[in-house]
């Protein structure tokens, strides 16, 4: 394979295409690298930091790094692994995350990526943090459980480029801002849209809720990630 | 040998960790000869009889009683597990963690709707354990070993626990058993 | 025409302008309310949310009215050392005003703002952009009753500092406090000569100077600038940009100022020669929001050089065009992080970049940029002066010429020093006449706690780099306090991008919180410092990944600090407090709490 480059996860040999991120060349490799503020078909923001990976010993986003030709790569060391599930538990602990009443509950990506990782009790203290529950003409935007993972921002935009959901605020007040009139126009097409790339559930259509019986739900039989790794 | 000894509790919780664990239907024959129990509301003792192996704790801490009976369960239990995902982060009951707990009782006891103008009063009596500002995990108020999330936790969870614990081997969970709904 | 319409015509529709049209606003109006969101959202064809978002990333932009006066007074670990509490209760005692807050009567409000860059002056604070310096109670009961006659914030200073701070348009208290001066930065500088020598070689040759003279970034990272110069030049592009980096932000650090102040024709030609080198037309000075009083000094120096051709069209009649103009942030640390900058610069939320791209490829409207800092731009202008060879002689091998150092904290002669490359901190210490010193801050909370058996170190890029910060600290100050000041630092100053920073940085607070209240174990500080890995190794930017240095250089530098607070023997601590948590309770229901371990039982 001329053109390919060759590369290797954890000891693996790997090939890639030329201006693949890490991220997309594992997965074209069977290799799962967890992602969340990551979105396929979007700007890649390396917010999150959950796919962080040791590429030839130095720490990097692998949804923003593209790979290069002998690169070496870390990713699930007993190391790398433990500080993706400390970021894990930072999101848990930060935001107000009550599982058993949240209609995204067995869908969520936060939670599954948390059951991957097995975390019985997060290592931080819960801060319960006071946020709002804000309504929209077509949804809800529940502060409570939003991790500013900004796919909403990326991905719902007006015809012309205006942003609907922008961020507001900066440290830990960061919160999304929903441009009150450009929602108003939203259909409800791109309400479910916005939704439905929420990794959790912070972005609610209205009106539905609670389909999928326990049992059905995405990840309540198999881990996240699973559907990469049998692509070996 | 004697059998290893098993006490629970619950405290700020809806019993549902409890009906849980009793869903492990009629594995609790099997359980029955494997440990005995001492304080539990499942036989209704009041009080420690003796050291105690095992202490399951159903249920966050939401006022001083509930303190008080998990410091009791630390002094009396080797290992002390949370059990469920009030133990571990307050669960529902914590969803008031984000209101000031004046507002809340104002809320409930005197600004609500369904309460008649002469009955607007904060519930004062001594009798009543004194609530706390917000809701505690167990671990925040004591050390806790081992976790069980699940709202409830499955029985089959609370039995593989309750298994490896009591033989002393490490916990296997399958996939689907670890879940916070 | 109503002022916000003549503002926006003036910027007409150059989203790049943002910061500016909204700093213009809320000058005019007071705040940026609404309406005036309203009318830039349909003038610059974006939406509210996304304005709103910029408003509120800035610390001097404000979506709530204001009061007359805006008074920001710095909350730096310098001005808490200075007396800052106590200017600060002053302040509340003559306005009747709350920090955070604006009075009743809207004559005042008052915020805590980080470094303003004054650390050998403080306590410092603006007042609507005017800085004043080492105030007291007495200087604020003065300066709240010229409030309360209606006095310009400008009418209050009574007095200017020395050199150009005393030049007509720039009028300000601040003092240089240069106590010694260099032969790099500081040494006599005649306008037009600099970039004439450059104008002689080839951009080429610039660069191969540059190199040679080994010149590395003065902002503290310490990228050598030649190399910088060349990867941008060597980008294929049909526009190449200089930015010169002036938003030193980091807490301790004033050097830049004082350059500024005293040099600025030096920088001015720096970015010039930075432009011949990598083949841009146009500079931009992003200029922090706290020197905005410098702001018009600097604008008629541009002038003055345009009129004597040393800048704009065909300078020195060589054929080599090059302008600067001046780009402002509104308060916010992160953007001292080139790419931010760059983000800000483009007047937007100063949110760091993901690299790759880097800015030398992509960079300024995703034009091949370099950003430079000022202190480098003005070293590569004597460098034209006097050559490499010339300068290599200045410092240590690896770290060549001078370096300008803001030293602060106690000491008897704080100020600007600019010295040779290798120099001790102990020879330093000397210098400024400090005494007793229990630790120096070296290149500020993102940089290093060292203890007196680190005195001998020296600073250079091999061993102790700094950007300019140096803080001192004697033996009867609290160390825990300096720490809890720079942790509270990061929180404020995080953009909350990612993570580790957002949310870690308060996790670590909370956990250094119960180990200096005596509720730690050794489980707990070993957690300390697991925790500040993770967020060095996870961050995004430099910010994040240097935010836990507060706790980690002191844990590595005076770890038995640490030690005596914690409780070795337990293996649990709970910072859960019964008689604390019940107190809501025992208020409402007028009952008084006592143990009762037998009734629960």
């Amino acid at each position: 394979m001329p053109d390919k480059i060759k590369f290797t996860i954890d000891g693996k040999d790997c090939y890639a295409e030329p201006g693949q991120t890490i991220y997309e060349a594992a997965k074209a490799n069977g290799v799962f690298i967890p992602v969340l503020c990551h979105y396929e078909g979007l700007k890649p923001v390396g917010s999150c930091r959950i796919c962080s990976v040791r590429a030839n010993g130095r720490w990097m986003t692998s949804c923003t790094q593209p790979v290069t030709n002998g690169m070496v790569i870390e990713n699930a060391t007993p190391e790398v692994e433990a500080y993706r599930k400390a970021i894990i538990e930072m999101l848990f602990v930060e935001g107000n995350h009550f599982c058993p009443t949240c209609e995204k509950s067995g869908n969520c990506e936060l939670q599954a990526l948390a059951y991957r990782y097995q975390i019985m009790v997060p290592q931080f203290p819960y801060l319960f943090p006071k946020r709002e529950i804000e309504a929209f003409p077509g949804f809800l935007l529940e502060h409570n459980r939003c991790i500013q993972c900004q796919r909403c921002v990326r991905a719902i935009q007006t015809e012309d480029g205006q942003k609907i959901f922008a961020l507001k605020n900066r440290s830990k007040d960061l919160r999304i801002n929903v441009d009150l009139k450009l929602a108003a126009r939203m259909t409800e097409k791109e309400v479910q849209k916005a939704m439905d790339i929420c990794p959790v559930g912070a972005i609610l259509k209205k009106e539905v809720g609670f389909r999928i019986p326990i049992g059905k739900r995405k990840y309540d039989q198999k881990p996240i990630g699973s559907e990469v790794e049998e692509n070996k | 040998m004697s059998k290893p000894v098993i006490a629970t509790a619950s405290l700020a919780g809806c019993f549902g960790c409890h009906m849980s664990f009793l869903d492990i239907d009629e594995r609790i024959l099997e359980l029955i000869e494997l440990v005995e129990f001492d304080k539990s509301p499942i036989d209704d003792l009041k009080k420690f009889t003796r050291p105690v192996d095992i202490g399951l704790i159903e249920g966050g801490c939401c006022n001083a009683e509930n303190v008080e009976v998990l410091r009791y369960f630390r002094e009396n239990c080797r290992i002390l597990v949370s059990v469920g995902e009030c133990a571990i982060m307050g669960g529902l009951p914590a969803m008031r963690n984000l209101i000031p707990l004046k507002e809340c009782l104002e809320e409930a006891y005197l600004n609500s709707p369904t309460v008649a103008p002469e009955d607007r009063l904060i519930p004062n009596d001594e009798e009543l354990p004194l609530l706390l500002n917000r809701v505690y995990p167990c671990h925040e108020i004591v050390k806790i070993d081992y976790f069980l999330p699940g709202c409830p936790p499955s029985a089959d969870l609370i039995w593989e626990a309750l298994m490896a614990l009591i033989h002393s081997q490490p916990l296997k969970l399958d996939y689907p058993l670890i879940k916070y709904d | 025409m109503d002022p916000i319409r003549k503002i926006l015509q003036k910027y007409k529709r150059d989203r790049t302008r943002l910061i500016d049209i909204l700093k213009d606003i809320q000058e005019s109006e007071g705040s940026i309310t609404q309406q005036a969101i309203e009318l830039v959202a349909k003038h610059l064809k974006i939406s509210r949310a996304e304005i709103e978002g910029v408003i509120t990333f800035y610390h001097f932009l404000s979506d709530r009215p204001l009061g007359k006066y805006a008074v920001y007074l710095n909350n730096s670990i310098t001005s808490e050392m200075a007396g800052r509490q106590k200017v600060a209760e002053a302040l509340e005692k003559e306005t009747g005003c709350k920090f955070g807050q604006t009075s009743e009567d809207n004559l005042v409000s008052l915020f805590e703002t980080s470094c303003v860059g004054m650390n050998d002056q403080e306590p410092a604070a603006l007042i609507n952009g005017v800085v004043f310096t080492s105030l007291n109670e007495e200087k604020v009961r003065k300066i709240v009753a010229g409030m309360k006659r209606g006095l310009a914030a400008q009418e209050m200073v009574e007095e200017y500092g020395d050199g150009a701070n005393g030049h007509e348009l720039v009028r300000a208290m601040v003092k240089n406090n240069i106590r010694k001066a260099g032969a790099v930065i500081f040494d006599e500088f005649t306008p037009g000569q600099a970039i004439a020598q450059a104008l002689n070689k080839t951009p080429e040759g610039v660069i191969e100077e540059i190199k040679k003279a080994n010149l590395l970034g003065r902002g503290g990272a310490g990228f050598p600038t030649g190399l910088k110069w060349e990867l941008c030049r060597q980008e294929k592009s049909d526009q190449h940009y200089v930015v010169c980096n002036a938003d030193e932000g980091e807490p301790g650090t004033f050097k830049d100022r004082v350059i500024l102040t005293e040099r600025p024709q030096m920088v001015f030609e720096g970015m010039a020669i930075a432009g011949y080198a990598v083949g841009a037309h146009l500079g931009i000075l992003y200029l922090r929001h706290e020197y905005t009083y410098l702001k018009k000094y600097f604008e008629y120096l541009l002038q003055k050089m345009r009129e004597e051709g040393i800048l704009g069209k065909n300078i020195l009649g060589r054929g080599f065009d090059f302008d600067i103009e001046i780009k402002s942030g509104a308060g916010a640390y992160v953007c001292g992080e080139e790419s931010a900058l760059i983000e800000s610069a483009e007047g937007k939320r100063g949110e760091p970049r993901d690299r790759p791209p880097f800015p030398v490829q992509k960079g300024y409207l995703d034009k091949p940029t370099t950003v430079n800092n000022v202190e480098t731009l003005a070293a590569s202008a004597r460098i034209m002066l006097r050559g490499s060879s010339w300068f290599r002689t200045l410092g240590t091998s690896v770290s060549a010429g001078t370096k300008v150092l803001s030293i602060s904290g106690d000491c008897q002669r704080p100020g600007i020093y600019e010295v040779e490359f290798g120099i001790t901190v102990r020879e330093l210490l000397e210098m400024a006449g400090a005494q007793d010193t229990l630790a120096v801050q070296v290149g500020g909370p993102s940089g290093n706690c060292i203890s007196e058996s680190g005195f001998g170190r020296k600073i250079c890029y091999s061993d102790l780099a700094t950007g300019g910060s140096f803080i001192i600290f004697n033996r009867r100050r609290d160390l825990f306090a300096v720490v809890r000041n720079f942790l509270d630092f990061f929180i404020e100053e995080s953009c909350g991008w990612c993570v580790p920073c957002r949310a870690g940085n308060v996790l670590l607070k909370k956990k250094f919180e119960k180990i200096v209240a005596g509720l730690g174990t050794a489980q707990d500080l070993a957690e300390l410092e697991a925790w500040g890995k993770i967020i060095k190794s996870m961050s995004r930017c430099g910010l994040g990944q240097t935010s836990p240095n507060p706790v980690l250089t002191t844990l590595t530098n005076f770890r038995e600090l640490y030690e005596s607070r914690i409780n070795k023997k337990a293996d649990f601590i709970p910072e859960f407090d019964l008689g604390q948590a019940v107190m809501d309770a025992c208020q409402l229901t007028g009952r008084k709490f006592k143990e009762e371990s037998e009734n629960a039982r």
